[in-house]
C-alpha cells in the first residue's frame, strides 16, 4: 500500500507531471488536478485522497478559495500550501483557514514528502480518534 | 532623453525666473504706491497749509510796513506843511520877503527838523520871488507860468510832485497861501529829494524788496532801488483807479516782463495824489518757505529712497522664499512620482520574479527526476554516470540560486508604499546590503557590516527606509567605483537617536558640493547618469520621518553619511516584548 494518497493541484501542467512522477516513485499514490474547479470535483468522486498539495496562484479559482471549500466539504484532509514568495502572506492567511502547512517553490521533494507525511500521519490520527469516539460511543450504549 | 529635456527644463526655468521677477515688480510697485500715495498726500498737505499760513503771515507783515511808512510819509508832509503854515501865519508878508529873515528862518528849520527844506520862498501874486533864501540863485525868479504856482494859487496850500524846475534837480514844492492887504501870496519850501527820498529807501526787505512813490501820471517820485516802468502793468492800472478809500492797503502778485512774480503792496497817499508801492520777488518774500519745501523735499526724497530700499529687499527676500518654498513643493511633487515609479518598478519586478520562478520550479523539478530516474538499475553501470550528477547537482544549485535571486527582488519589491510598519533595522540593512552584494564584488568593494543586534524594532515606512539606504549605499558603490575599497555600514543607539552611518573610503566630495548635494537636481553625474534627486529624496524622506541626515567627506579619505532618528519618535508599541505580530 502506498504512504499516502495524495492530489497535486496546479495550473502548471509541467510542474504537476514531474511532481507525479517524483512523488510516485517515492511510494504516494498520487491523483492530480489542472484547477481548483477540477480538484474539488475530483474530491467528490475519490473519497480516498488523505493531503492535497495546492497551488495558491492559480486563474480561476485561486488557492485560498479552494482551501475553503475543501475545508467546508472535507475537513478531514490536510492540505499544504504551495506558493511562489510573492504569496506568502495568503499561504498564511491559508493557515489561518486550516491548511497544514505551506512550501515554497521551488521546493525540496524530500521536504515535501516529509511534509505529507506529517500531514497523512495527522489526518490518520484524526480518523482514528474518530473512530475510537464511535466506538466508545456504541460500547457506552450498550453498556 | 536627457537630451531632450534639456532645453524644455531650461525654458521652464526662465519662465519660471520671468514668473518671479514679474512677481518682485508686482510687490515692489504694491508697496511703493501703498507708502507713496499717503506720503505724498500728507506731504502736500502739509505744505499747502504751511505754505497759506506762510503767505498769510508775510503778507500781513508787508502790509503793516507799508501801512506804517505811509503814515510816516503822510506825517512827514504834514509835518512840513505845518512847519511852513506856522512861518506865514507868525509872520508878515514884509518880514518874510527879507531873505536876511527868512535864511534865519530856514537856518531854524533846518536846525529843528533836519535838513529837509534846501530853500525858502516868498512869491508874490504875480508869480515873481519876492525874497528867497537858499543855495541857488533864485531871487526874482518868475514863477507866473509854473503849473506849481496856479495850483498852489488856486488852494490853501499845496504839495507839488517831484520835478526838475529852474534849478535842474529833482525836488518838490511845499507851498503855503495867504494873504496881505487883500493880495495872496505864497511861502514856498523846496523839500531835498534825497532826503525825502531816504524816507522811502530806507524800506528794504530781504534780498529784493523795495519801495518806491510814483504820482497819478505814473512818474517816479523817489529813486527806487531796481529799474521800474510806470507805465506798465500792474502799476498802469492802479493808477487809473478813482476816488480810492484813505489807507487802503492792497496786495496782489504779478509776473512781470521778465517772467519773474513779484509780489506787491500798495497805498495812497498824499490824499490819493501818490502811490506808495513796495515790491519784492515772490521767491524771495517767500523764502523761507522755500527753504522749508527744499528741506521738506530732501526729507520726502530721503524716505522715498528708504521705502525704494525697502520695498526691493523685502519684495526680493519674500520672492526668495515663495522660491524655496516652490523649490521644496517641486521637490516635494518629485518624490511622489520618484515613489510611485519605485512601486511600479516594484510591481513589475515582482511579476516578472514570479513568473520566472514557475519555470524555474519546473526546470529544478525535471532535473530532480532525473536524479531519481539515475537511481535505477539501468544507469547504475553507466559510464557517464558520474558526469550525470555532477550536472544534476548544477542545476539544481543555479536553480536555487535563481531562487535565491527571484525571491530577493521579490522581498524588496513587495512592499513600496509608505505603509508604516514595524522594522527590524538590522534586518533591513542587511537585505539592503545583501541586494547590493554583487555590485559590491564586481566594484571589488569590500562591505563591512556593523550593526547593533539589541536595537529596539521601529515604526517606519519599509519601502523609504528601503530607498534612503540603497541610494546612500549605490553613491558610495559609485563613489568607489573606479579603484575599490571598503564600505561601511553602523548602526547604533546614540543619545535617544538611532544612527545608521554608511561610509565609503572613495574620493570624497570637495568642500564647494558639500553645501548643495541635498539640492534637488545637483548631480557630479555625467548627463544622462544621474538625476541628483536621489539625496534630496533622502533628505526629504529623512526630514520627513522626523530624523536628521548629515554629512561628512575628507578629499582622499571618504565620505560618511549619517541618519540620526529620534527613537522617541519612530520606537515601536511594545517593542520590549520582542518581535513578533
Amino acid at each position: 500500500m502506498a504512504m499516502a494518497k495524495v492530489m497535486l493541484v496546479d495550473d502548471e501542467v509541467p510542474f504537476v507531471e514531474t511532481m507525479t512522477k517524483r512523488l510516485t516513485k517515492r511510494d504516494l499514490e498520487v491523483t492530480t488536478a489542472f484547477s481548483g474547479k477540477q480538484a474539488l470535483d475530483a474530491l467528490a468522486k475519490d473519497q480516498g485522497v488523505e493531503v492535497v498539495i495546492l497551488d495558491v496562484k492559480m486563474p480561476g479559482m485561486d488557492g485560498i478559495d479552494v482551501l475553503r471549500e475543501i475545508k467546508r466539504l472535507h475537513p478531514l484532509i490536510e492540505v499544504v500550501m504551495l506558493t511562489g514568495h510573492a504569496t506568502v502572506e495568503s499561504a498564511i492567511e491559508g493557515m489561518k483557514l486550516g491548511a497544514f502547512d505551506y512550501l515554497m517553490k521551488p521546493c525540496d521533494v524530500d521536504v515535501l514528502l516529509g511534509k505529507v507525511q506529517e500531514a497523512a500521519g495527522k489526518k490518520r490520527q484524526h480518523e482514528n480518534k474518530i473512530v475510537e469516539a464511535r466506538l466508545k460511543e456504541i460500547t457506552t450504549r450498550r453498556g | 532623453m536627457p537630451l531632450r529635456n534639456q532645453p524644455s527644463q531650461r525654458d521652464q526655468n526662465s519662465e519660471t525666473k520671468g514668473y518671479y521677477r514679474s512677481l518682485t515688480r508686482n510687490m515692489v510697485l504694491t508697496i511703493i504706491l501703498v507708502s507713496f500715495i499717503p506720503y505724498f498726500i500728507v506731504t502736500a498737505i502739509l505744505l499747502q497749509q504751511f505754505h497759506a499760513s506762510h503767505r498769510e503771515k508775510v503778507i500781513a507783515h508787508l502790509e503793516s510796513l507799508v501801512k506804517k511808512h505811509k503814515q510816516n510819509i503822510d506825517a512827514f508832509l504834514k509835518e512840513k506843511l505845518g512847519n511852513l503854515s506856522l512861518l506865514a501865519k507868525t509872520y508878515s508878508y514884509e518880514e518874510l520877503a527879507s531873505d536876511e529873515f527868512l535864511r534865519d528862518r530856514l537856518e531854524m528849520l533846518q536846525q529843528t527838523y533836519g535838513p529837509f527844506f534846501v530853500d525858502l520862498g516868498v512869491i508874490n501874486a504875480r508869480g515873481i520871488q519876492m525874497g528867497y533864501a537858499g543855495p541857488f540863485q533864485l531871487v526874482k525868479a518868475s514863477y507866473g507860468d509854473a503849473e506849481w504856482f496856479r495850483n498852489a494859487m488856486s488852494r490853501e496850500y499845496y504839495i507839488s510832485d517831484v520835478f526838475s524846475g529852474l534849478r535842474g534837480l529833482p525836488h518838490f514844492i511845499i507851498a503855503v497861501r495867504d494873504n496881505w492887504e487883500g493880495d495872496p501870496w505864497i511861502l514856498r519850501g523846496t523839500i531835498d529829494f534825497v532826503a525825502f527820498n531816504r524816507l522811502v529807501e530806507n524800506i528794504r526787505i530781504g534780498q529784493t524788496g523795495f519801495a518806491f512813490i510814483l504820482n497819478r501820471k505814473g512818474e517816479l517820485q523817489t529813486k527806487p532801488s531796481y529799474p521800474v516802468h510806470p507805465d506798465h502793468e500792474p502799476y498802469a492800472a492802479i493808477l487809473k483807479e478813482e476816488n480810492v478809500p484813505e489807507g487802503l492797503i492792497r496786495d496782489f502778485e504779478w509776473t512781470d516782463e521778465s517772467g519773474v512774480k513779484q509780489i506787491y503792496v500798495t497805498a495812497f497817499l498824499k490824499g490819493g495824489d501818490w502811490l506808495l508801492v513796495f515790491q519784492q520777488k515772490v521767491s524771495d518774500a517767500f523764502s523761507d518757505f522755500e527753504r522749508a519745501l527744499r528741506v521738506t523735499m530732501g526729507v520726502l526724497a530721503l524716505g522715498l529712497l528708504v521705502i525704494l530700499t525697502t520695498a526691493f529687499l523685502l519684495s526680493r527676500r519674500m520672492v526668495g522664499r515663495i522660491a524655496r518654498a516652490d523649490r521644496e513643493k517641486h521637490m516635494m511633487n518629485e518624490q511622489v512620482v520618484e515613489t510611485g515609479k519605485l512601486a511600479s518598478v516594484g510591481e513589475l519586478a515582482a511579476g516578472i520574479a514570479h513568473e520566472i520562478n514557475n519555470p524555474v520550479a519546473i526546470m529544478v523539478e525535471e532535473a530532480g527526476w532525473i536524479g531519481d530516474l539515475l537511481e535505477e538499475e539501468d544507469f547504475k553501470d553507466g559510464e557517464n554516470l558520474k558526469e550525470f550528477r555532477r550536472a544534476l547537482a548544477q542545476i539544481s544549485t543555479q536553480g536555487k540560486r535563481c531562487k535565491e535571486i527571484t525571491h530577493k527582488l521579490l522581498s524588496f519589491a513587495r512592499r513600496t508604499d509608505e505603509r508604516v510598519q514595524e522594522l527590524d533595522i538590522e534586518e533591513i540593512i542587511q537585505d539592503i546590503v545583501a541586494l547590493s552584494a554583487q555590485r559590491a564584488k564586481y566594484s571589488n568593494v569590500t562591505v563591512n557590516l556593523n550593526l547593533a543586534e539589541d536595537l529596539p524594532r521601529v515604526r517606519l515606512s519599509q519601502a523609504e527606509l528601503q530607498q534612503v539606504l540603497l541610494n546612500l549605499i549605490n553613491n558610495a558603490l559609485d563613489a568607489m567605483e573606479k579603484e575599490g575599497g571598503t564600505l561601511e555600514v553602523n548602526s547604533r543607539e546614540e543619545e535617544g537617536n538611532l544612527v545608521i552611518e554608511i561610509a565609503d573610503n572613495g574620493p570624497g566630495i570637495p568642500a564647494a558640493n558639500l553645501g548643495r548635494i541635498f539640492d534637488p537636481f545637483f548631480t557630479t553625474k555625467p548627463v544622462g547618469k544621474g538625476t541628483g534627486l536621489g539625496l534630496s529624496i533622502c533628505y526629504g524622506i529623512v526630514k520627513k520621518l522626523g530624523g536628521e541626515i548629515e554629512v561628512a567627506s575628507t578629499i582622499g579619505v571618504g565620505t560618511t553619511f549619517r541618519i540620526k532618528m529620534p527613537l522617541e519618535k519612530i520606537k515601536a508599541q511594545g517593542s520590549a516584548n520582542g518581535k513578533g505580530e
